[in-house]
């Protein structure tokens, strides 16, 4: 193995992890974001649009990413939709994700006690009062366990953004193979690099859990 | 009648469907002013219904129920359902505590008093967590401000839910079995706390199946059965003298289950 590789390279697989990590956030970031406003309105919204949100998802969870990106990508321009690479990439990763994130709240929500919910209305708050003081709070303790998941999961998916030639991680890590045929190092270094990044979402969202759920800690009392 | 922090309810022809389950019946109930009211019958009778049908948590479909001459929930009777602003409005004079006391598990117990004062009433955080404390106290919890609802026991977290119901300062309080979920050595603390308010002039309709208890402090006892309101008299009458077989059965059938 040819360590001189990676100082030499360094810099360009520095900033392909940097485009990595740039497209993680916003996709997932986005992601959560859409996917909340999908599983609210399915829960209070109209009939006909619950039927339209769930072919959404239908439809987003049922292709393979590879797919959605190159009909985004390269399909986009015929509808008028040209994008460059990295803006492709990360609403390919929101659209992407934001049917599993639906789907995840969709659970928390139904998870909510009515109970919590009823005793908010007796007391005269707003709806939208609820959802941001009683019934988001509760959710999040079933639901950041999982999201954490997916969003591990979504850490991986942005590889696929080397097709559409975002200077991500692999199209980084390819173009130094490509250059030296050091394939061994190439695919190490992209491992090692995938699993540090993955490894501290881990620990954020063990950070994030232990936040939301204190109130059930045995340790708290009073 | 209708005086400065008591409200009365008027009743009118009330009719409730679950789709095809007819669950209340016509039923026409006068509750006064500053008086407690309890709502006694076998279970499945339609006590929670009626109850919920007063601060509309649960929708009606005939009649109405009046609250110091307006309707809940309806634009009139027989109307449109009001809106969502409205029926704040009026839900912000009424105080609600449930059977399973529905506390906020994520708030401290001065938080889940506070909530409503800063969220409902617009109260700053400051004045609200003082108000809280001082709710808290007057349930005897002024020492578990700061304990979460899952530290608590059944009739602690209860006594802290009547506390946020009252810290809102409601002319009328609606009680939905507050001591059916508790043990039974805890239950003697929620009522001798629901005592205490009822003594102060504040309009009340609690359900209960602590029929020592509504004879004791109830001012007048509706008794329902299969979704009608049988009879509704004082509670000398209802429990000493009751004027249908039903309500004779009824009682019977508790005092052979607390007999030993």
């Amino acid at each position: 193995m040819d360590i001189d590789l990676f100082v030499q390279y360094g810099p360009i697989l520095l900033c392909g992890l940097l485009n990595t990590v740039l497209c993680w956030i916003v996709g997932a970031a986005g992601g959560v974001a859409l996917g909340f406003v999908i599983a609210v309105a399915m829960y209070y919204g109209p009939r006909p649009l619950r039927y339209v949100l769930r072919g959404y998802i239908e439809v987003i969870r049922g292709t393979p990413f590879l797919i959605q990106l190159f009909i985004l990508y390269y399909g986009g321009p015929n509808i008028g939709l040209r994008l460059d690479p990295v803006p492709a990439g990360i609403l390919g990763l929101i659209i992407y994700g934001s049917p599993y994130y639906a789907e995840i709240f969709r659970a928390g929500l139904q998870a909510v006690p009515r109970g919590m919910i009823e005793a908010g209305r007796a007391m005269a708050m707003s709806e939208g009062t609820i959802l941001r003081r009683i019934t988001l709070p509760i959710l999040m303790v079933s639901s950041v366990p999982p999201l954490t998941n997916f969003s591990i999961i979504l850490t991986k998916e942005t590889a696929i953004l080397s097709i559409v030639t975002v200077p991500e991680l692999l199209y980084q890590v390819q173009t130094m193979s490509a250059e030296t045929f050091a394939y061994m190092e190439a695919m190490f270094a992209l491992a090692l690099f995938y699993w540090g990044f993955v490894e501290v979402i881990s620990w954020a969202g063990r950070k994030l859990e232990l936040k939301t759920n204190a109130f059930l800690s045995k340790e708290l009392s009073a | 009648m209708t005086s400065e922090n008591a409200s009365s309810v008027e009743i009118t022809a009330l009719g409730k469907y679950y789709n095809s389950f007819h669950a209340l019946k016509n039923i026409n109930l006068s509750i006064p002013a500053g008086k407690v009211t309890c709502l006694i019958g076998p279970s499945g009778s339609g006590k929670s219904t009626l109850l919920r049908c007063i601060n509309f948590l649960e929708e009606y479909q005939e009649g109405a129920v009046e609250i110091d001459g307006q309707v809940i929930g309806l634009e009139s009777v027989g109307g449109r359902k009001m809106s969502a602003r409205r029926l704040r409005e009026m839900r912000r004079s009424i105080g609600m505590v449930f059977q399973q006391f529905n506390l906020w598990p994520h708030m401290t117990a001065q938080q889940n008093v506070a909530e409503a004062l800063v969220q409902v009433q617009g109260l700053s955080k400051a004045e609200a967590a003082r108000k809280a404390a001082a709710a808290l106290q007057k349930v005897g919890l002024g020492d578990k401000t700061e304990s979460f609802p899952n530290r608590l026991s059944g009739g602690q977290q209860q006594r802290v839910a009547i506390a946020r119901a009252v810290a809102m300062e409601p002319k009328l309080m609606l009680f939905d079995e507050p001591t059916s979920a508790l043990d039974p050595e805890l239950v003697g603390e929620v009522l001798t706390v629901i005592k205490d308010l009822a003594s102060e002039g504040m309009t009340m309709v609690i359900v209960t199946h602590e029929m020592g208890f509504a004879a004791h402090v109830a001012d007048q006892v509706a008794f329902l059965e299969a979704g009608e309101l049988v009879s509704c008299a004082p509670p000398a009458e209802i429990f000493r003298n009751p004027s249908d077989a039903r309500i004779k059965a009824f009682l019977e059938t508790y005092h052979a289950r607390n007999q030993f």
